[in-house]
C-alpha cells in the first residue's frame, strides 16, 4: 500500500466518524468541533487528489468563517438540542427511505459512469492549480469576477443599512480628539487655600 | 480586441459603477448620515450614462470574451431602464425627505440597481444573466425594505426576499438542465446546440428559467408577491419597481428567447402565450376591488405584462418590435401615473387610497386632467399614447394568426377599462375630498412632461417605432 492510499484511508476514516459524531454528540459544541475536523480531512482528501486550491478554500472558508460562525451560534443562543432530538427515532423510517433512493441514485450514477468518447486525460503542464485559475479568472472572467464584486458590496451595504441603528446620546470613543488634546486643556492647576476646601 | 474598445461598448456600466463607487466613498465620509446632495449627484451620473449612450459606437459588438452584447436593443432597453431609474430618483427627493428616510445609501442603491439592469439587459450567456439579475434584485430587496420601521415596509421587503431567492432557485436549476443538456451557456451557442429535435431536458430548463423570469416580469402565475410589494415599499422605489425593473426583465426575456431558443420557438411560444393570457386576466379581474391606488397600480402593471407578452408570442421581428415601443410607453405612462400618486399629500402625510383623489377637479385642474389621461392611456383609449402600444403589439398577434390571443386580450383590455374609467369618475363626478398641498416642482414637472407626451404621442411616433424597429432587427437578424 502506497503512502498515498494509506492517507486517503486515513482521512476518510477520519472524515465519516467525525461525520457521523456530528449527529451523534450530546453536546452541541462538541458537534461543530466535529464538523471542524470533518472539513480538515476533507480538505486533506483535496490535498491528494492534487486540488490545493479547493482544499485551501475549504479551510479558510468552511473552517475559518462558517464553522466558527456556528460555533457562535451555538454558544450564544440557548438551544436545546435534547429536546430536538427527542422526534429522531420516529422519524427514523422516513429518514431510512430517503437514505435508500439516494444509495440507489449513488449506484446508478457510479454504475453507469462511462468517459465522454475522444475525452482525453488532462495534458500534463507545470502550472498550479491556484495559477491557472488565477490566469482566467482576472482576464478570461474579469467580467464575471468584477461582477459578483459588485454583488457583494451590494449586499453588505444592504446588511447595513438595514439593521445598523445609530443611537443618539450615545458616548464613543474620538481618537483624534483625545490626541489632539494636551496638557494645557487637559490639566488645570488650581491653588487651593489650606483649611477652606473648593 | 482592445481594452479601449471594451469599455467604449460597455461605458454606461462602468460611468454607473464607478459612480456608485464614489457616491459611496461621499456619503460614508461626506456630511452626517442624512443625504447632502448624493441624489442629485446620482441623478447626474445617470444622466451622463444615459448621454453616453449616444457615443457612436458601429453595430454589434461582443466584448468581454463574450459574456457582454452591445447592439441596438440593448441600447434601446438601457435607455428605457437608465430613463426610468434617473425619473424615479428625482420622484424619490421629496418623498424620501419628508418621511425621514434620506439617507445616502438609497442613491447608491438605486445606482446598483440600474448597473445590474444594464448588464442584465446586455447578458449574452446564462452567467451573465445570473450576475445581472442578482446584483439588480439584492439592491431590490433592500430599497423595498428602505423604510425600515415601516412595518409594512419590512413586510414587502422580508416577501419580496424570500420569493425572489425561490425564483433564483428556479433559474439555476433550469440554467443547470440547459447547461448539462447542451455543453454550453453562451446564447448563441445554444441556439446551435439546440436545432432539430430538442433533448426533453433543455425544454424542461426552458421552462424553469422561464418560470424565474417571470417572477421578475411579475407575471401570473408567478406574481403573488407584486400587490403586497408595491403597496408596502416607499412609493418613489414602488415607481422604480414598475417602471426600470420591469424594462430590465421584460429585455432579457425577449433576448434570450430570440437568440438562445430560435430552435424550439414551438415550445416557448406555448409558455409565453400561457403567461400572457393568465396574467392579462388575473391584471384585468384582481384589480376590479382595489381600493389603494398602488395595489390598482400593481394590478395593473401584471396586466401590462400580459399585453406586451402578446407581442413576444408573435415571435417575429414586429413582435419585438412591438414589445418594445409598449415598454417604452408603458414607462412614461408608468411613471406620469406615479407622479400624481406622490403629489396626493394632505397636511404632512402622504395618502393613497383612490378615495382620497375624490373630487380633485374642482382642486387641482392640472392633476385632475393627469390622472384622467394617464388612466385614459392606460385603458388603451385612442389617440392617446396607451392606444398605440397596444395597437402594436396586436397588429403583430394577428399578423402571426394568434387571432384569439388577440381576442382574448382585447375582452381583457375592456374590463380593464372599467376600473381605470372608475379613477376618472371618482375625481371628476365626486364631490371633493381634502385637497391636496402642492407637490414639489420636480413632481409637477415629471407629471406635466409624461402628460404631454401621452396625449400628443401620436405625432411624435415615428422616431420610437424607427427605433425599436431597429432595434428589433438587431435581436433577430444578425
Amino acid at each position: 500500500m502506497s503512502v498515498a492510499a494509506a492517507f486517503f484511508y486515513l482521512f476518510s476514516a477520519v472524515m465519516i466518524a467525525s461525520a457521523f459524531m456530528v449527529i451523534a454528540a450530546r453536546n452541541p459544541v462538541h458537534s461543530v468541533l466535529f464538523l471542524i475536523l470533518a472539513f480538515v480531512n476533507a480538505s486533506g482528501l483535496f490535498i491528494l487528489l492534487g486540488a490545493e486550491f479547493l482544499a485551501m478554500i475549504l479551510v479558510v472558508v468552511y473552517v475559518g468563517a462558517v464553522a466558527v460562525l456556528f460555533l457562535f451560534v451555538v454558544m450564544m443562543l440557548d438551544v436545546d438540542f435534547a429536546v430536538l432530538k427527542k422526534g429522531m427515532l420516529q422519524y427514523a423510517p422516513v429518514a431510512a427511505i430517503i437514505g435508500v433512493i439516494v444509495v440507489i441514485e449513488l449506484a446508478l450514477v457510479v454504475g453507469g459512469w462511462t468517459a465522454k468518447p475522444g475525452a482525453a486525460p488532462k495534458a500534463a503542464s507545470n502550472l498550479s492549480n491556484t495559477e491557472a485559475l488565477g490566469r482566467v479568472l482576472y482576464t478570461q472572467y474579469a467580467y464575471f469576477f468584477q461582477a459578483a464584486g459588485m454583488i457583494l458590496l451590494t449586499a453588505m451595504i444592504g446588511a447595513i443599512v438595514l439593521t445598523l441603528h445609530h443611537k443618539p446620546g450615545v458616548k464613543r470613543q474620538v481618537i483624534a480628539d483625545q490626541n489632539a488634546r494636551d496638557r494645557k486643556e487637559a490639566v488645570e492647576l488650581k491653588k487651593v487655600p489650606s483649611r477652606t476646601g473648593i | 480586441m482592445s481594452l479601449s474598445f471594451q469599455f467604449a461598448h460597455s461605458l454606461p456600466e462602468i460611468i454607473i459603477a464607478l459612480g456608485a463607487l464614489f457616491l459611496l466613498m461621499l456619503g460614508a465620509f461626506g456630511a452626517g448620515k442624512r443625504d447632502w446632495i448624493i441624489t442629485e449627484v446620482a441623478i447626474v451620473i445617470l444622466g451622463v450614462a444615459l448621454l453616453s449612450m449616444f457615443y457612436p459606437v458601429d453595430g454589434k459588438a461582443l466584448v468581454w470574451n463574450g459574456a457582454f452584447v452591445d447592439d441596438a436593443f440593448a441600447r434601446f432597453m438601457k435607455m428605457l431602464a437608465l430613463g426610468g431609474a434617473l425619473v424615479s430618483l428625482v420622484l424619490s427627493r421629496e418623498f424620501m425627505a419628508r418621511e425621514e428616510i434620506d439617507f445616502f445609501e438609497f442613491p447608491v442603491l438605486i445606482l446598483l440597481a440600474t448597473l445590474g439592469m444594464s448588464m442584465l439587459i446586455s447578458a449574452n450567456g446564462l452567467i451573465a444573466l445570473y450576475v445581472g439579475l442578482e446584483l439588480m434584485s439584492l439592491a431590490l430587496y433592500v430599497i423595498a425594505a428602505f423604510h425600515r420601521d415601516n412595518l409594512r415596509a419590512s413586510e414587502a421587503g422580508l416577501k419580496y426576499f424570500a420569493l425572489g431567492a425561490l425564483s433564483s432557485g428556479m433559474l439555476l436549476y433550469g440554467s443547470s438542465l440547459i447547461y448539462g443538456f447542451t455543453g454550453t451557456v453562451n446564447f448563441p451557442e445554444l441556439a446551435v446546440a439546440l436545432q432539430g429535435t430538442p433533448p426533453l431536458g433543455a425544454v424542461f430548463g426552458l421552462v424553469f428559467i422561464l418560470a424565474g423570469l417571470a417572477f421578475k416580469m411579475s407575471m401570473v402565475p408567478f406574481h403573488m408577491w407584486t400587490p403586497d410589494v408595491y403597496e408596502g415599499a416607499p412609493t418613489p422605489v414602488t415607481a422604480f419597481f414598475a417602471s426600470a425593473a420591469k424594462m430590465a426583465a421584460v429585455a432579457i426575456t425577449v433576448r434570450i428567447v430570440i437568440t438562445a431558443f430560435p430552435g424550439i420557438k414551438l415550445q416557448w411560444q406555448q409558455i409565453v402565450m400561457f403567461i400572457s393570457i393568465l396574467s392579462m386576466i388575473v391584471g384585468a379581474f384582481g384589480a376590479l376591488w382595489q381600493t389603494n391606488i398602488k395595489r390598482l397600480m400593481a394590478y395593473s402593471s401584471i396586466g401590462h405584462m400580459g399585453f406586451a407578452m402578446v407581442g413576444l408570442a408573435a415571435g417575429s421581428e414586429n413582435g419585438v418590435a412591438g414589445v418594445l415601443i409598449y415598454l417604452a410607453i408603458y414607462l412614461v405612462m408608468t411613471l406620469g401615473t406615479f407622479a400624481t400618486i406622490l403629489s396626493m399629500r394632505v397636511g404632512n402625510q402622504y395618502v393613497e387610497n383612490i378615495g382620497d383623489l375624490a373630487g380633485l377637479s374642482r382642486n387641482n385642474g392640472l392633476m385632475a386632467f393627469a390622472v384622467a389621461m394617464m388612466m385614459f392611456s392606460l385603458s388603451g383609449i385612442p389617440p392617446l399614447a396607451g392606444f398605440f402600444a397596444k395597437y402594436y403589439v396586436f397588429a403583430a398577434a394577428i399578423n402571426a394568426g394568434l387571432y384569439w390571443l388577440a381576442v382574448i386580450g382585447m375582452l381583457a383590455s375592456t374590463v380593464a377599462a372599467f376600473y381605470y374609467l372608475r379613477v376618472v369618475k371618482i375625481v371628476y363626478f365626486d364631490p371633493p375630498a381634502r385637497p391636496f398641498e402642492r407637490a414639489a416642482i420636480e413632481v409637477r414637472g415629471v407629471m406635466t412632461i409624461c402628460l404631454i407626451v401621452v396625449v400628443i404621442f401620436g405625432a411624435i411616433a415615428s422616431p420610437l417605432v424607427d427605433a425599436a424597429g431597429a432595434a428589433a432587427r438587431s435581436l433577430v437578424w444578425y
